[in-house]
């Protein structure tokens, strides 16, 4: 992606790791390993990839609910983190005369004044809301927390907007969480994050726990908002189908790498990474005619621990096309031409 | 018992409560169906439609306060519901067995795979130790265990989620069932692993010429799996028929809201068209068609009247009043 193209998030070499006792020693997990990518304003950036190969950790850390291991996170122009390394154009560390990264300017800003502009929305609507809280405290919390009216009333009526803006029933504003169905509290989620008026939403498997014919209402809710209120999604999801639809551009990740991204229906149409092909390949297609037609290219085996990383790319172990340069390095994300970036020797 | 056709299961017009604090609830409420051998059914609907209930009566494992309270389930054309307990566990063991979305409903923590799988054999087959044991590797190394000996020593805890489907899958194989009933068996899992395992299941069918009941919400996996395909909704039958007349031709309004409500390739960037209204609440049901407080085609006679089976193919059946909707327009006017 060119520098100069507007973007309102950008992610560069971003690492997550946690410390992870074995025995007397404490090792990195590498839940999330140097990742790139970025959130252009009011789009739909899509997030898949076999569970544990860190699609929430990211999420999380974009949101500094952790603090990041390493690497430089810009929002809206600010930078928020940055831990000071510097990368050549290959994507390789710089380092100095002594053998070390040379450390540049080091960020780490005070995150308050971001929590209004950004979001996070959660899969399961049963447990991420407190069931004692009524719909209009609930909506009304981070009102209070930021500070957002100036008496009762105006809170009142920001809150009722709200629920009108994800269509639920004013009447039920004093109703308890825990009367709600969970397409119901999927909606009241996202009320509540709408409540601060936020220019990027993480939504983590918003829809999965929910019933089919009520994922299109909540999907169709998503897209609408969007088109409403210019907000930008990172749209986290194991339904590929969900993702494709919602997405504007999806970002495939394995293992804590990004092995491809690209525009939706190109990643679709024409998905280059062997991973993405698999995963692609596996997705079961609701018509009989197309499923007796096409054959599953099916993945030997299971995602390898994240403690246990293959060297080099880190999906050789599972991956047909996997050569020696596999086990030595990891293949760098190219454009291989319109924004699709792949991460592949051999593809 | 006489024996003209050839289905190995026929399903006809089951009834199951639950007997509740809060009174009777009909979890199914009129199903049937008719099954041929080495077929694969799937039943789908969304949760609480009564998929799971469904077979569990067929294989009479229902919780303490349900029971069949009408109807008959013909194995070969027996009505097994007559069958008393040791009849039933019999059945279990050797004619139907049944795997669960979660493995560790069928597997016990505390006990190796190898002693489970051992014991099972023991116990519905005339094995002697040995032989079962043998039997047990073989069936571990059918389902795609690797490594099936040191597998055996191990406990459930120490297999990923889908070694852990494969275990169970060996476990219901083992002693060859006429029947195999896989209730959402890859909901939790991933979609490179759900491949596998549907994979699998294929490739039994194929060997072992096996009849699959599968149940399942996902209608993905419903298209790349089933013959027949029974869609539930409230306890009953919405419609039934095979795959490509579900799927293209769809006669029954919840169907049709379904198959509209999901992505796939031909509606990625137009909106979904979802169903409205939220789920149904078995306590309330409708006087009419359990589906008419949601259905956007909806009619009078939808409201007062249950609508009966309707023939809309050979071996097509969908209640649906849409299907005499000019008859029923001529005679009573407009819709509601
Ligand atoms: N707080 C944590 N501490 C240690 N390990 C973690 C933590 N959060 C996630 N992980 C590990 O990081 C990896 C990525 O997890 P996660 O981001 O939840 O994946 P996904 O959302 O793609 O399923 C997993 O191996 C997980 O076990
Ligand atoms: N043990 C039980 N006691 C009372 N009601 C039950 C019990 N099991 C199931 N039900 C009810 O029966 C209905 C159908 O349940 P089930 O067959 O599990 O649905 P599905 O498998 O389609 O999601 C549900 O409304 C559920 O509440
Ligand atoms: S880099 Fe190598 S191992 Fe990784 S996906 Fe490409 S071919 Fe396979
Ligand atoms: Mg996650
Ligand atoms: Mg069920």
């Amino acid at each position: 992606m060119s520098e100069n193209e507007k973007y309102l998030l950008k992610v560069e070499h971003l690492k997550q790791y946690f410390p992870v006792r074995r025995g007397f020693k404490t090792i990195p997990l590498k839940a999330v390993d140097d990742i790139s990518f970025s959130v252009k304003p009011g789009e739909t950036l899509g997030l898949v990839g076999e569970s544990g190969c860190g699609k929430t950790t990211v999420g999380r850390t974009l949101l500094r609910l952790y603090q990041p291991t390493a690497g430089r996170i810009v929002f809206d122009g600010d930078v928020l983190f940055d831990s000071g390394e510097q990368y050549d154009e290959n994507g390789k560390v710089v380092l100095g005369a002594d053998g070390k990264p040379v450390i540049g300017n080091k960020v780490d800003v005070n995150m308050l004044p971001y929590r209004k502009q950004m979001q996070m929305v959660f899969q399961d609507p049963y447990s991420s809301l407190n069931p004692r809280m009524t719909v209009e405290d609930i909506i009304g919390e981070p009102l209070d927390v930021h500070k957002l009216y100036r008496s009762r009333d105006e809170r009142r009526e920001k809150i009722l907007g709200l629920m009108e803006l994800v269509g639920l029933n004013a009447e039920h504003a004093m109703r308890y969480a825990h009367e709600f169905s969970g397409g119901q509290r999927q909606r009241i989620g996202i009320a509540r994050a709408l409540a601060v008026n936020p220019k990027f939403i993480v939504c983590d498997e918003p829809v999965s726990a929910l019933d089919v014919s009520i994922q299109a209402q909540v999907v169709n809710m998503f897209e609408e908002l969007q088109e409403k209120l210019g907000v930008a999604y990172l749209f986290i999801a194991h339904d590929l189908l969900v993702v494709h639809h919602i997405s504007d551009r999806i970002a495939v990740m394995y293992l804590g790498k990004m092995m491809e991204l690209a525009d939706a229906d190109e990643l679709n149409e024409n998905p280059i990474h062997p991973y993405t092909l698999s995963l692609l390949s596996a997705v079961p297609i609701p018509d009989p005619e197309t499923a007796r037609k096409s054959k599953r290219i099916v993945l030997e085996g299971d995602v390898p621990s994240p403690l246990n990383m293959p060297t080099g790319c880190p999906f050789r172990t599972r991956c047909r096309y996997a050569t020696e340069q596999c086990a030595k390095e990891m293949p760098q994300l190219t454009d291989r031409g319109n924004g699709h970036f792949v991460a592949c020797f051999n593809k | 018992m006489g024996q003209e056709n050839n289905y190995i299961l026929e399903v006809k017009d089951l009834h199951t409560s639950f007997f509740t604090d809060t009174g009777e609830v009909q979890a199914v409420n009129g199903i049937s169906f008719n099954l041929e051998a080495g077929k694969t059914l799937g039943i789908v609907g969304e949760s609480g439609s009564g998929k799971s209930v469904t077979a569990y009566s067929i294989m009479q494992i229902l919780a303490e306060t349900g029971r069949i309270t009408g109807g008959e389930v013909r194995f070969h054309g027996e009505d097994i519901t007559k069958w008393n307990k040791k009849q039933m566990q019999k059945f279990r063991g050797a004619k139907c067995s049944i795997i669960f979305q979660d493995p560790m409903t069928s597997l016990n923590p505390v006990f190796t795979i190898g002693s489970q799988l051992t014991e099972a054999i023991l116990l519905h087959t005339d094995n002697n130790k040995k032989q079962a044991k043998e039997r047990a590797i073989e069936m571990l190394t059918l389902v795609g265990v690797n490594e099936p000996e040191s597998r055996m020593k191990q406990h459930p805890h120490e297999l990923s989620g889908g070694m852990r489907q494969r275990v169970m899958i060996a476990m219901a194989l083992a002693c060859e069932p006429d029947i195999l009933i896989a209730d959402e068996p890859t909901t939790a899992l991933d979609v490179t692993i759900q491949a596998q395992i549907l994979e699998l299941m294929q490739d039994l069918q194929k060997k072992l010429g096996m009849t699959i009941i599968m149940v399942t919400h996902d209608l993905g996996v419903i298209a790349s799996m089933c013959d027949e395909i029974l869609v539930m909704y409230g306890g009953r039958v919405c419609e039934r028929g095979t795959a490509d007349a579900i799927f293209y031709h769809p006669a029954h309004e919840y169907t049709k809201g379904l198959l509209r409500s999901i992505p796939k390739a031909d509606n990625m960037n137009e909106k979904l068209i979802p169903i409205g209204g939220t789920p149904i609440n078995l306590l309330q049901m409708p006087e009419g068609c359990a589906f008419c407080p949601r259905c956007d085609a909806a009619m009078k006679i939808c409201l007062k009247e249950k609508p009966q089976e309707f023939r809309v193919g050979e071996t097509h059946i969908a209640s649906c009043w849409m299907n005499i909707k000019e008859l029923y327009e001529a005679q009573e006017g407009e819709r509601v």
